[in-house]
């Protein structure tokens, strides 16, 4: 069958340093000028330090595959995404795409705080490609899905999230390109309402559309993609059916990483800056024993004041399984309030005698609970709980399960024998 | 499974593209629907985040009117053309207003829409050409005024006032023109947001809207064709009060007018495959 998408020979180069070096300012560009003429004039890509984030990728998908991108953070997934989204071009190779491309990168993309919910319907829809009888035909279709009628001429600032959320996924839902790219946009809203929204992208697929879908949730992958495309350092490592794909990704793609940074950005109202995961005894390292406590550590900063704002971790098993969430407001709601500009450190401690033996993943997310802006969502750690002496190991199987909590038990004999 | 009929052709190639490729006006031509949505997104949340709302459209060149007819209609006493005064400035005035909104709002439209342009693609042209668009209808609003002045004047309209649509799409040309190359530079130089409302006040003086370009020595009034918006200002007058054109003025402004877009089309072009990568 003839491809509907075909990418032959594609690279992205993006040069390295400072975000905020790449614009400059008027001043610095003159003093440039005046300083040394000649090498302003001759500066090119040379100097500075590059970096491919995907490079020599070739591959075809036939229309009606929903394909799932995966690979660890930094692997390529979402520069790929981008390039085929048309928000960045290529440095290398070339892509044809046989068919009307739509892009869901963000959930509620260009939704605008002042306006209805029904004006944004209409914003959202057309933003994201869909004519103004598209969406007038499928009005009343999305409004249902969203279940917010009685909110649909309140402005969306004073919807709840969740609200905020199913109102975008509706939009969102309904697009009916024959290429649908999904970023992983599908980390929020709550559980429900995600398999509904899952199950509406497969009713898409049954459509004749493809989908390109790029996520960290490993189960969401398998129940949705019945091919899998594994990137790694930027180039494309395994393709295949989704089973063989995913079981190469968690055998061999996973490297331990008790720390992660990022640089400073002055451009985004929140930005993550550090995670490191330390043993009981303060070290930062990746193999934690059964029985002492870990924490994660945080530094983060705001550029501005933020308020509504949280940080949450989120510890999955490597089948995508997710163990448990947590986010700095759950205790003290406080933090909901204003964040000052600044540099702030947070610390979490998870009990010892709790994770079961296995591998763990550890992503980070600093959002607006309010606006549901995601600053941040990053895989950050990839940990691993060692085996000593858990309590189902004596015989030196692993017991199923997530957890491992050495739990007191009370005993006592009743009746006399 | 569905049968799927592909186009033997792809609907879109993505290549790097060449250093000299302009915009693909096909393209434009498909998102028009964008460009309608982007401009009355504009135009609502701008009326309901103010108090005064669509007031604001009349209140701004009203009060320059008021000031500049106390100020040099009075105190100076300029000849304004056999005009009254207030008449004379505000028909200055509503054109120059719609400028000046409109080179700011798209100014700092695509450094502001950085949301949107590093999630979705669509011609990041329909960016400043929405927020001029958006300035187009607090000009036809300001105009409805201007048209009240004309009957409390007892002007009498000739057939000039067919010119007046030309005149109007060539403020708004000139405007996306100007605006366009601010947006780019803005990208790569954040000091046009602050140069632009500095420059904006200069160009006011220059611009006829205060006085009559007649009232400029004759020697000096080339330099004054050298400015759009003097001749297209002096057109408006011209069409509204049945006075002669100029149409020496008329003609360098529309000349210079297609030369300015052009150039801000092809600098944004420029600029536009690294916004995604810049913002």
């Amino acid at each position: 069958m003839q491809s509907i998408i075909r990418v032959q020979g594609l690279g992205k180069q993006y040069q390295l340093g400072d975000a905020s070096a790449v614009y400059s300012t008027l001043r610095e560009t003159l003093m440039d000028l005046a300083r040394k003429p000649v090498r302003a004039l001759r500066k090119n890509g040379n100097e500075l330090s590059t970096i491919w984030a995907v490079k020599d990728l070739d591959f075809e998908i036939a229309p009606g595959e929903i394909v799932g991108i995966i690979g660890r953070n930094g692997a390529g997934k979402s520069t790929l995404l981008k390039i085929l989204s048309r928000i960045t071009e290529p440095t290398l190779g070339r892509v044809e795409l046989y068919g009307r491309v739509a892009s869901l990168l963000e959930v509620g993309t260009g939704f605008h705080p002042e306006l209805t919910g029904r004006d944004n319907i209409f914003l959202n829809g057309s933003i994201l490609g869909m004519t103004r009888r598209e969406i007038e035909q499928k009005f009343d279709e999305i409004v249902a899905f969203s279940e917010i009628e009685k909110f649909l001429d309140t402005p969306v600032k004073r919807y709840s999230s969740g609200m905020y959320v199913r109102l975008a996924f509706a939009v969102a839902a309904h697009l009916q390109p024959e290429i649908l790219v999904v970023d992983e946009v599908l980390a929020v809203g709550d559980y429900a309402f995600q398999q509904k929204c899952l199950n509406k992208m497969q009713d898409v697929s049954t459509g004749g559309r493809t989908v390109l879908f790029v996520s960290h949730n490993l189960g969401a992958i398998s129940r949705l993609c019945n091919r899998c495309i594994l990137l790694e350092g930027g180039r494309l490592i395994a393709s295949g059916p989704t089973a063989n794909v995913v079981q190469s990704y968690m055998t061999s793609g996973l490297v331990e990483r008790p720390e992660y940074a990022q640089p400073s950005r002055r451009d985004k109202a929140m930005n993550l800056l550090r995670v490191a995961l330390r043993g009981a005894d303060g070290e930062i390292r990746s193999d934690i024993r059964y029985d002492e406590s870990l924490s994660f550590e945080f530094v983060y900063e705001t550029s501005q004041a933020v308020s509504g704002t949280s940080l949450g971790v989120m510890v999955y098993t490597v089948d995508g399984t997710c163990a448990f969430t947590s986010a700095d407001i759950d205790a003290h709601a406080e933090l909901l309030g204003v964040r000052e500009p600044g540099t702030y450190r947070s610390r979490v401690t998870i009990p010892a005698k709790w994770l079961n033996v296995g591998r763990y993943t550890v992503t980070v997310a600093l959002a607006n609970a309010m606006s549901g802006v995601v600053y941040d969502n990053v895989e950050a750690l990839v940990f691993q709980i060692v085996d000593t002496g858990t309590p189902g190991s004596l015989n030196g199987i692993k017991r199923p399960g997530v957890l491992q909590p050495l739990l007191d038990w009370e005993t006592i004999r009743e009746v006399r024998g | 499974m569905h049968e799927v009929h592909l186009p033997a052709e792809p609907l879109v190639v993505i290549q790097p593209s060449n250093r000299w490729s302009i915009l693909s006006f096909k393209d434009i031509w498909a998102y028009r629907e964008l460009l309608f949505f982007l401009t009355w997104r504009d135009v609502k949340v701008r009326y309901k985040q103010t108090a005064l709302g669509a007031a604001w459209a009349i209140l701004q060149p009203l009060f320059m009117m008021i000031i500049f007819t106390i100020f040099f209609g009075r105190l100076a006493g300029v000849a304004s053309a056999g005009i009254p005064y207030p008449l004379f400035a505000l028909a200055g005035l509503v054109p120059w207003t719609f400028f000046a909104n409109a080179i700011t709002a798209s100014g700092n439209s695509l450094v502001g829409s950085a949301n949107l342009i590093t999630k979705v693609y669509f011609p990041r042209l329909i960016v400043p050409a929405a927020a001029m668009l958006a300035g187009l209808v607090d000009f036809l609003l300001a105009f409805v005024m201007l048209v009240v002045l004309m009957f409390y004047y007892r002007v009498t309209l000739t057939v000039q006032i067919l010119f007046l649509p030309v005149l109007i799409l060539l403020t708004a040309l000139f405007s996306l023109g100007v605006g366009t190359w601010m947006s780019a530079l803005n990208v790569k130089y954040r000091d046009v947001r602050f140069a632009l409302p500095f420059l904006i006040q200069l160009w006011l003086f220059v611009s006829s809207v205060i006085l009559p370009s007649t009232s400029i020595p004759q020697k000096w009034r080339w330099l004054l064709m050298l400015n759009p918006m003097s001749g297209i200002i002096e057109g408006y007058r011209a069409a509204l009060f049945g006075l002669p054109f100029d149409w020496p003025a008329l003609g360098i402004a529309s000349a210079l007018t297609i030369v300015v877009l052009l150039y801000a089309i092809f600098a944004f072009g420029r600029v536009e495959r690294s916004f995604a990568d810049i913002i």
